[in-house]
């Protein structure tokens, strides 16, 4: 099997950079992957980006980035799939280098979410959700996570606090994370004071959209150069399954159909059976109860159990299972179109066993897993450092 | 202005029309003329009962640009009778009484104004109470 290496990984600080424009970030996070490669030069680029139409009036990123980075003339265009967009441009990369036609493909994920506040903010956000049946009665993404919350926890008869152990658990693991947003714990009583926002939810339940760019430089492994300074990592698992854009077009809605089989498709792509064989899971912790159904699809917890399962630490850095461990999209924060290349530069820091102080102490394999949407498509990368 | 997209879905909207597929039976909401259980063409109207219950709901107070004048408002997941699955506001009701597995019915109501100068109202389907029907 030929296998495709991370061979570079760059990332900006999550948060609000008021003084930054998307190229900045954007051109910040591809020169670090550039340099990190050791020289490795790409002949493609593929920009995920989520609403910079809406949110930075800036369209065809790809002739812009390149031309910004140095990388001018080469191939380069943007990938959209919601809150997926940056997986989706790391598995249009591990394409065209999986297939041969190009020998070192960059994704980059940008997103500038802080030009836009209030009304406007949801508008645009909304416009990922279905349009003419969602949008049109005023849902909004955090509505569509609070119906599914409140139907959850209504089906499994859990108290409202139960989805709070999700959260806990992103900012106690992202205070190890120089990049992330928010590196300060939070307590069970102040997730239980906090102020209701869309209810059940309260402002833990849901990541912080925020600004951030993170990228990735892919080539095949007799491609690296002599002298390659990094444990090789390699993406042996990819795999994209969408499901109905609309909540209401899915028989069982508290079902992430396409969480559960792209994971699955994206194992047994690498050669494994089940989740458990891996040593950490990056799941979409959009909103807290979206960490509840991917840890469900995937086959971490059973249906209703996920909660339960996290508040026995199962999923803390020392556990069975590994989750957010470098805080997750809650505290990490959600920098929109880059936060799925945001989970590959993790996980490749943790199976490169550069993670500092929140490194695991056995990483040799992972999953990372970006949901666009409430799992309107889900595309699941699995990582494994070579030997 | 965005005249063309309200004109085209203004069957759907007002009166909860849909499909019925001629393979499988399934009932479609919102008509898409391929049918989603068995992928047949799907194109037989059908005209809903505009009865079901609520499945779930929230209440919405930062809204998208547009439904300003509207906040607060409820928005549910109601299930129809005949199977599918709506999103849709709840109106006549006090969003404390609104529960999961409360009967509803549709009604046709404004649901916002377009947003620019020549004031177009959008209008639609709502679910109320059933208990309000006479
Ligand atoms: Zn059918």
């Amino acid at each position: 099997m030929t296998e495709i290496i991370i061979a570079g990984i760059g990332q900006t600080d999550v948060g609000e950079h008021w003084g930054r424009s998307l190229r900045d970030l954007a051109v910040e996070a591809i020169l670090q992957a550039l340099d990190d490669a050791g020289g490795l030069r790409p002949q493609m680029l593929v920009v995920g980006n989520m609403l910079a139409p809406l949110l930075s009036n800036q369209s065809h990123l790809g002739a812009l980035l390149a031309d910004y980075a140095g990388l001018n003339g080469i191939e380069a265009y943007t990938v959209e799939a919601a809150d997926a967009s940056g997986a989706a441009a790391l598995r249009q990369a591990w394409i065209a280098v999986r297939s041969g036609f190009v020998d070192a493909a960059l994704a980059v994920g940008v997103e500038k979410a802080t030009d836009r506040i209030g009304a406007d903010l949801e508008l645009a956000l909304a416009t990922l959700t279905d349009s003419d049946y969602e949008l049109e009665q005023g849902l909004t993404p955090a509505a569509q996570a609070a119906l599914l919350a409140r139907r959850y926890l209504h089906d499994f008869q859990l108290p409202r606090e139960s989805l709070g152990v999700f959260p806990q658990l992103a900012h106690a693991h992202a205070v190890d994370n120089p990049h992330a947003m928010f590196r300060r714990a939070i307590s069970a009583e102040l997730y239980a004071r906090a102020a209701t926002t869309q209810a059940p939810l309260n402002v833990f339940d849901g990541a912080p959209f925020a600004d951030g760019a993170a990228a990735v430089l892919l080539t095949r492994a007799d491609l690296l150069p002599a002298n390659f300074p990094h444990p090789r990592v390699a993406i042996r698992g990819s795999a994209t399954v969408t499901d109905a854009l609309a909540l209401h077009d899915r028989p069982d809605p508290l079902d992430f159909r396409a969480a559960r089989l792209s994971a699955q498709k994206a194992l047994t792509q690498a050669g494994y059976n089940h989740i458990e064989e891996m040593d950490f899971f990056e799941y979409s912790d959009t909103y807290s109860i979206y960490a509840a159904l991917s840890l469900e699809a995937v086959g971490a917890a059973p249906r209703g159990g996920a909660p339960q399962r996290a508040s026995t630490g199962a999923f803390n850095r020392d556990g069975r299972l590994p989750c957010a461990t470098l805080g997750g999209l809650k505290a990490r924060g959600h920098a929109g179109g880059a936060t799925g290349l945001y989970q590959a530069v993790e996980a490749a820091l943790q199976l490169r066993g550069q993670a500092g102080p929140a490194q695991l102490a056995s990483a040799r394999r992972g999953l990372i897993q970006s949901l666009g949407g409430p799992a309107s498509v889900a595309i699941t990368h699995l990582l494994e450092r070579l030997t | 202005m965005e005249v063309p997209r309200h004109w085209r879905l203004k069957k759907q909207r007002y009166a909860l029309v849909g499909e019925v597929c001629p393979h499988c039976e399934a009932k479609i909401f919102p008509p898409r003329d391929v049918c989603p259980e068995c992928g047949g063409e799907a194109k037989t109207t059908f005209q809903f009962s505009g009865r079901g219950e609520v499945y779930s709901f929230t209440t919405i107070y930062n809204p998208p640009r547009g439904f300003e004048e509207n906040v607060p408002y409820t928005v549910a997941l109601v299930k129809l009778d005949e199977g599918p699955i709506v999103t849709a506001q709840l109106t006549d009701v006090d969003a404390e009484q609104v529960e999961i597995g409360m009967p509803v019915e549709m009604v046709t109501r404004r649901l916002r104004q377009d947003g620019d100068e020549r004031g177009v109202i959008i209008y639609g389907y709502k679910f109320r109470p059933r208990s309000l029907a006479s």
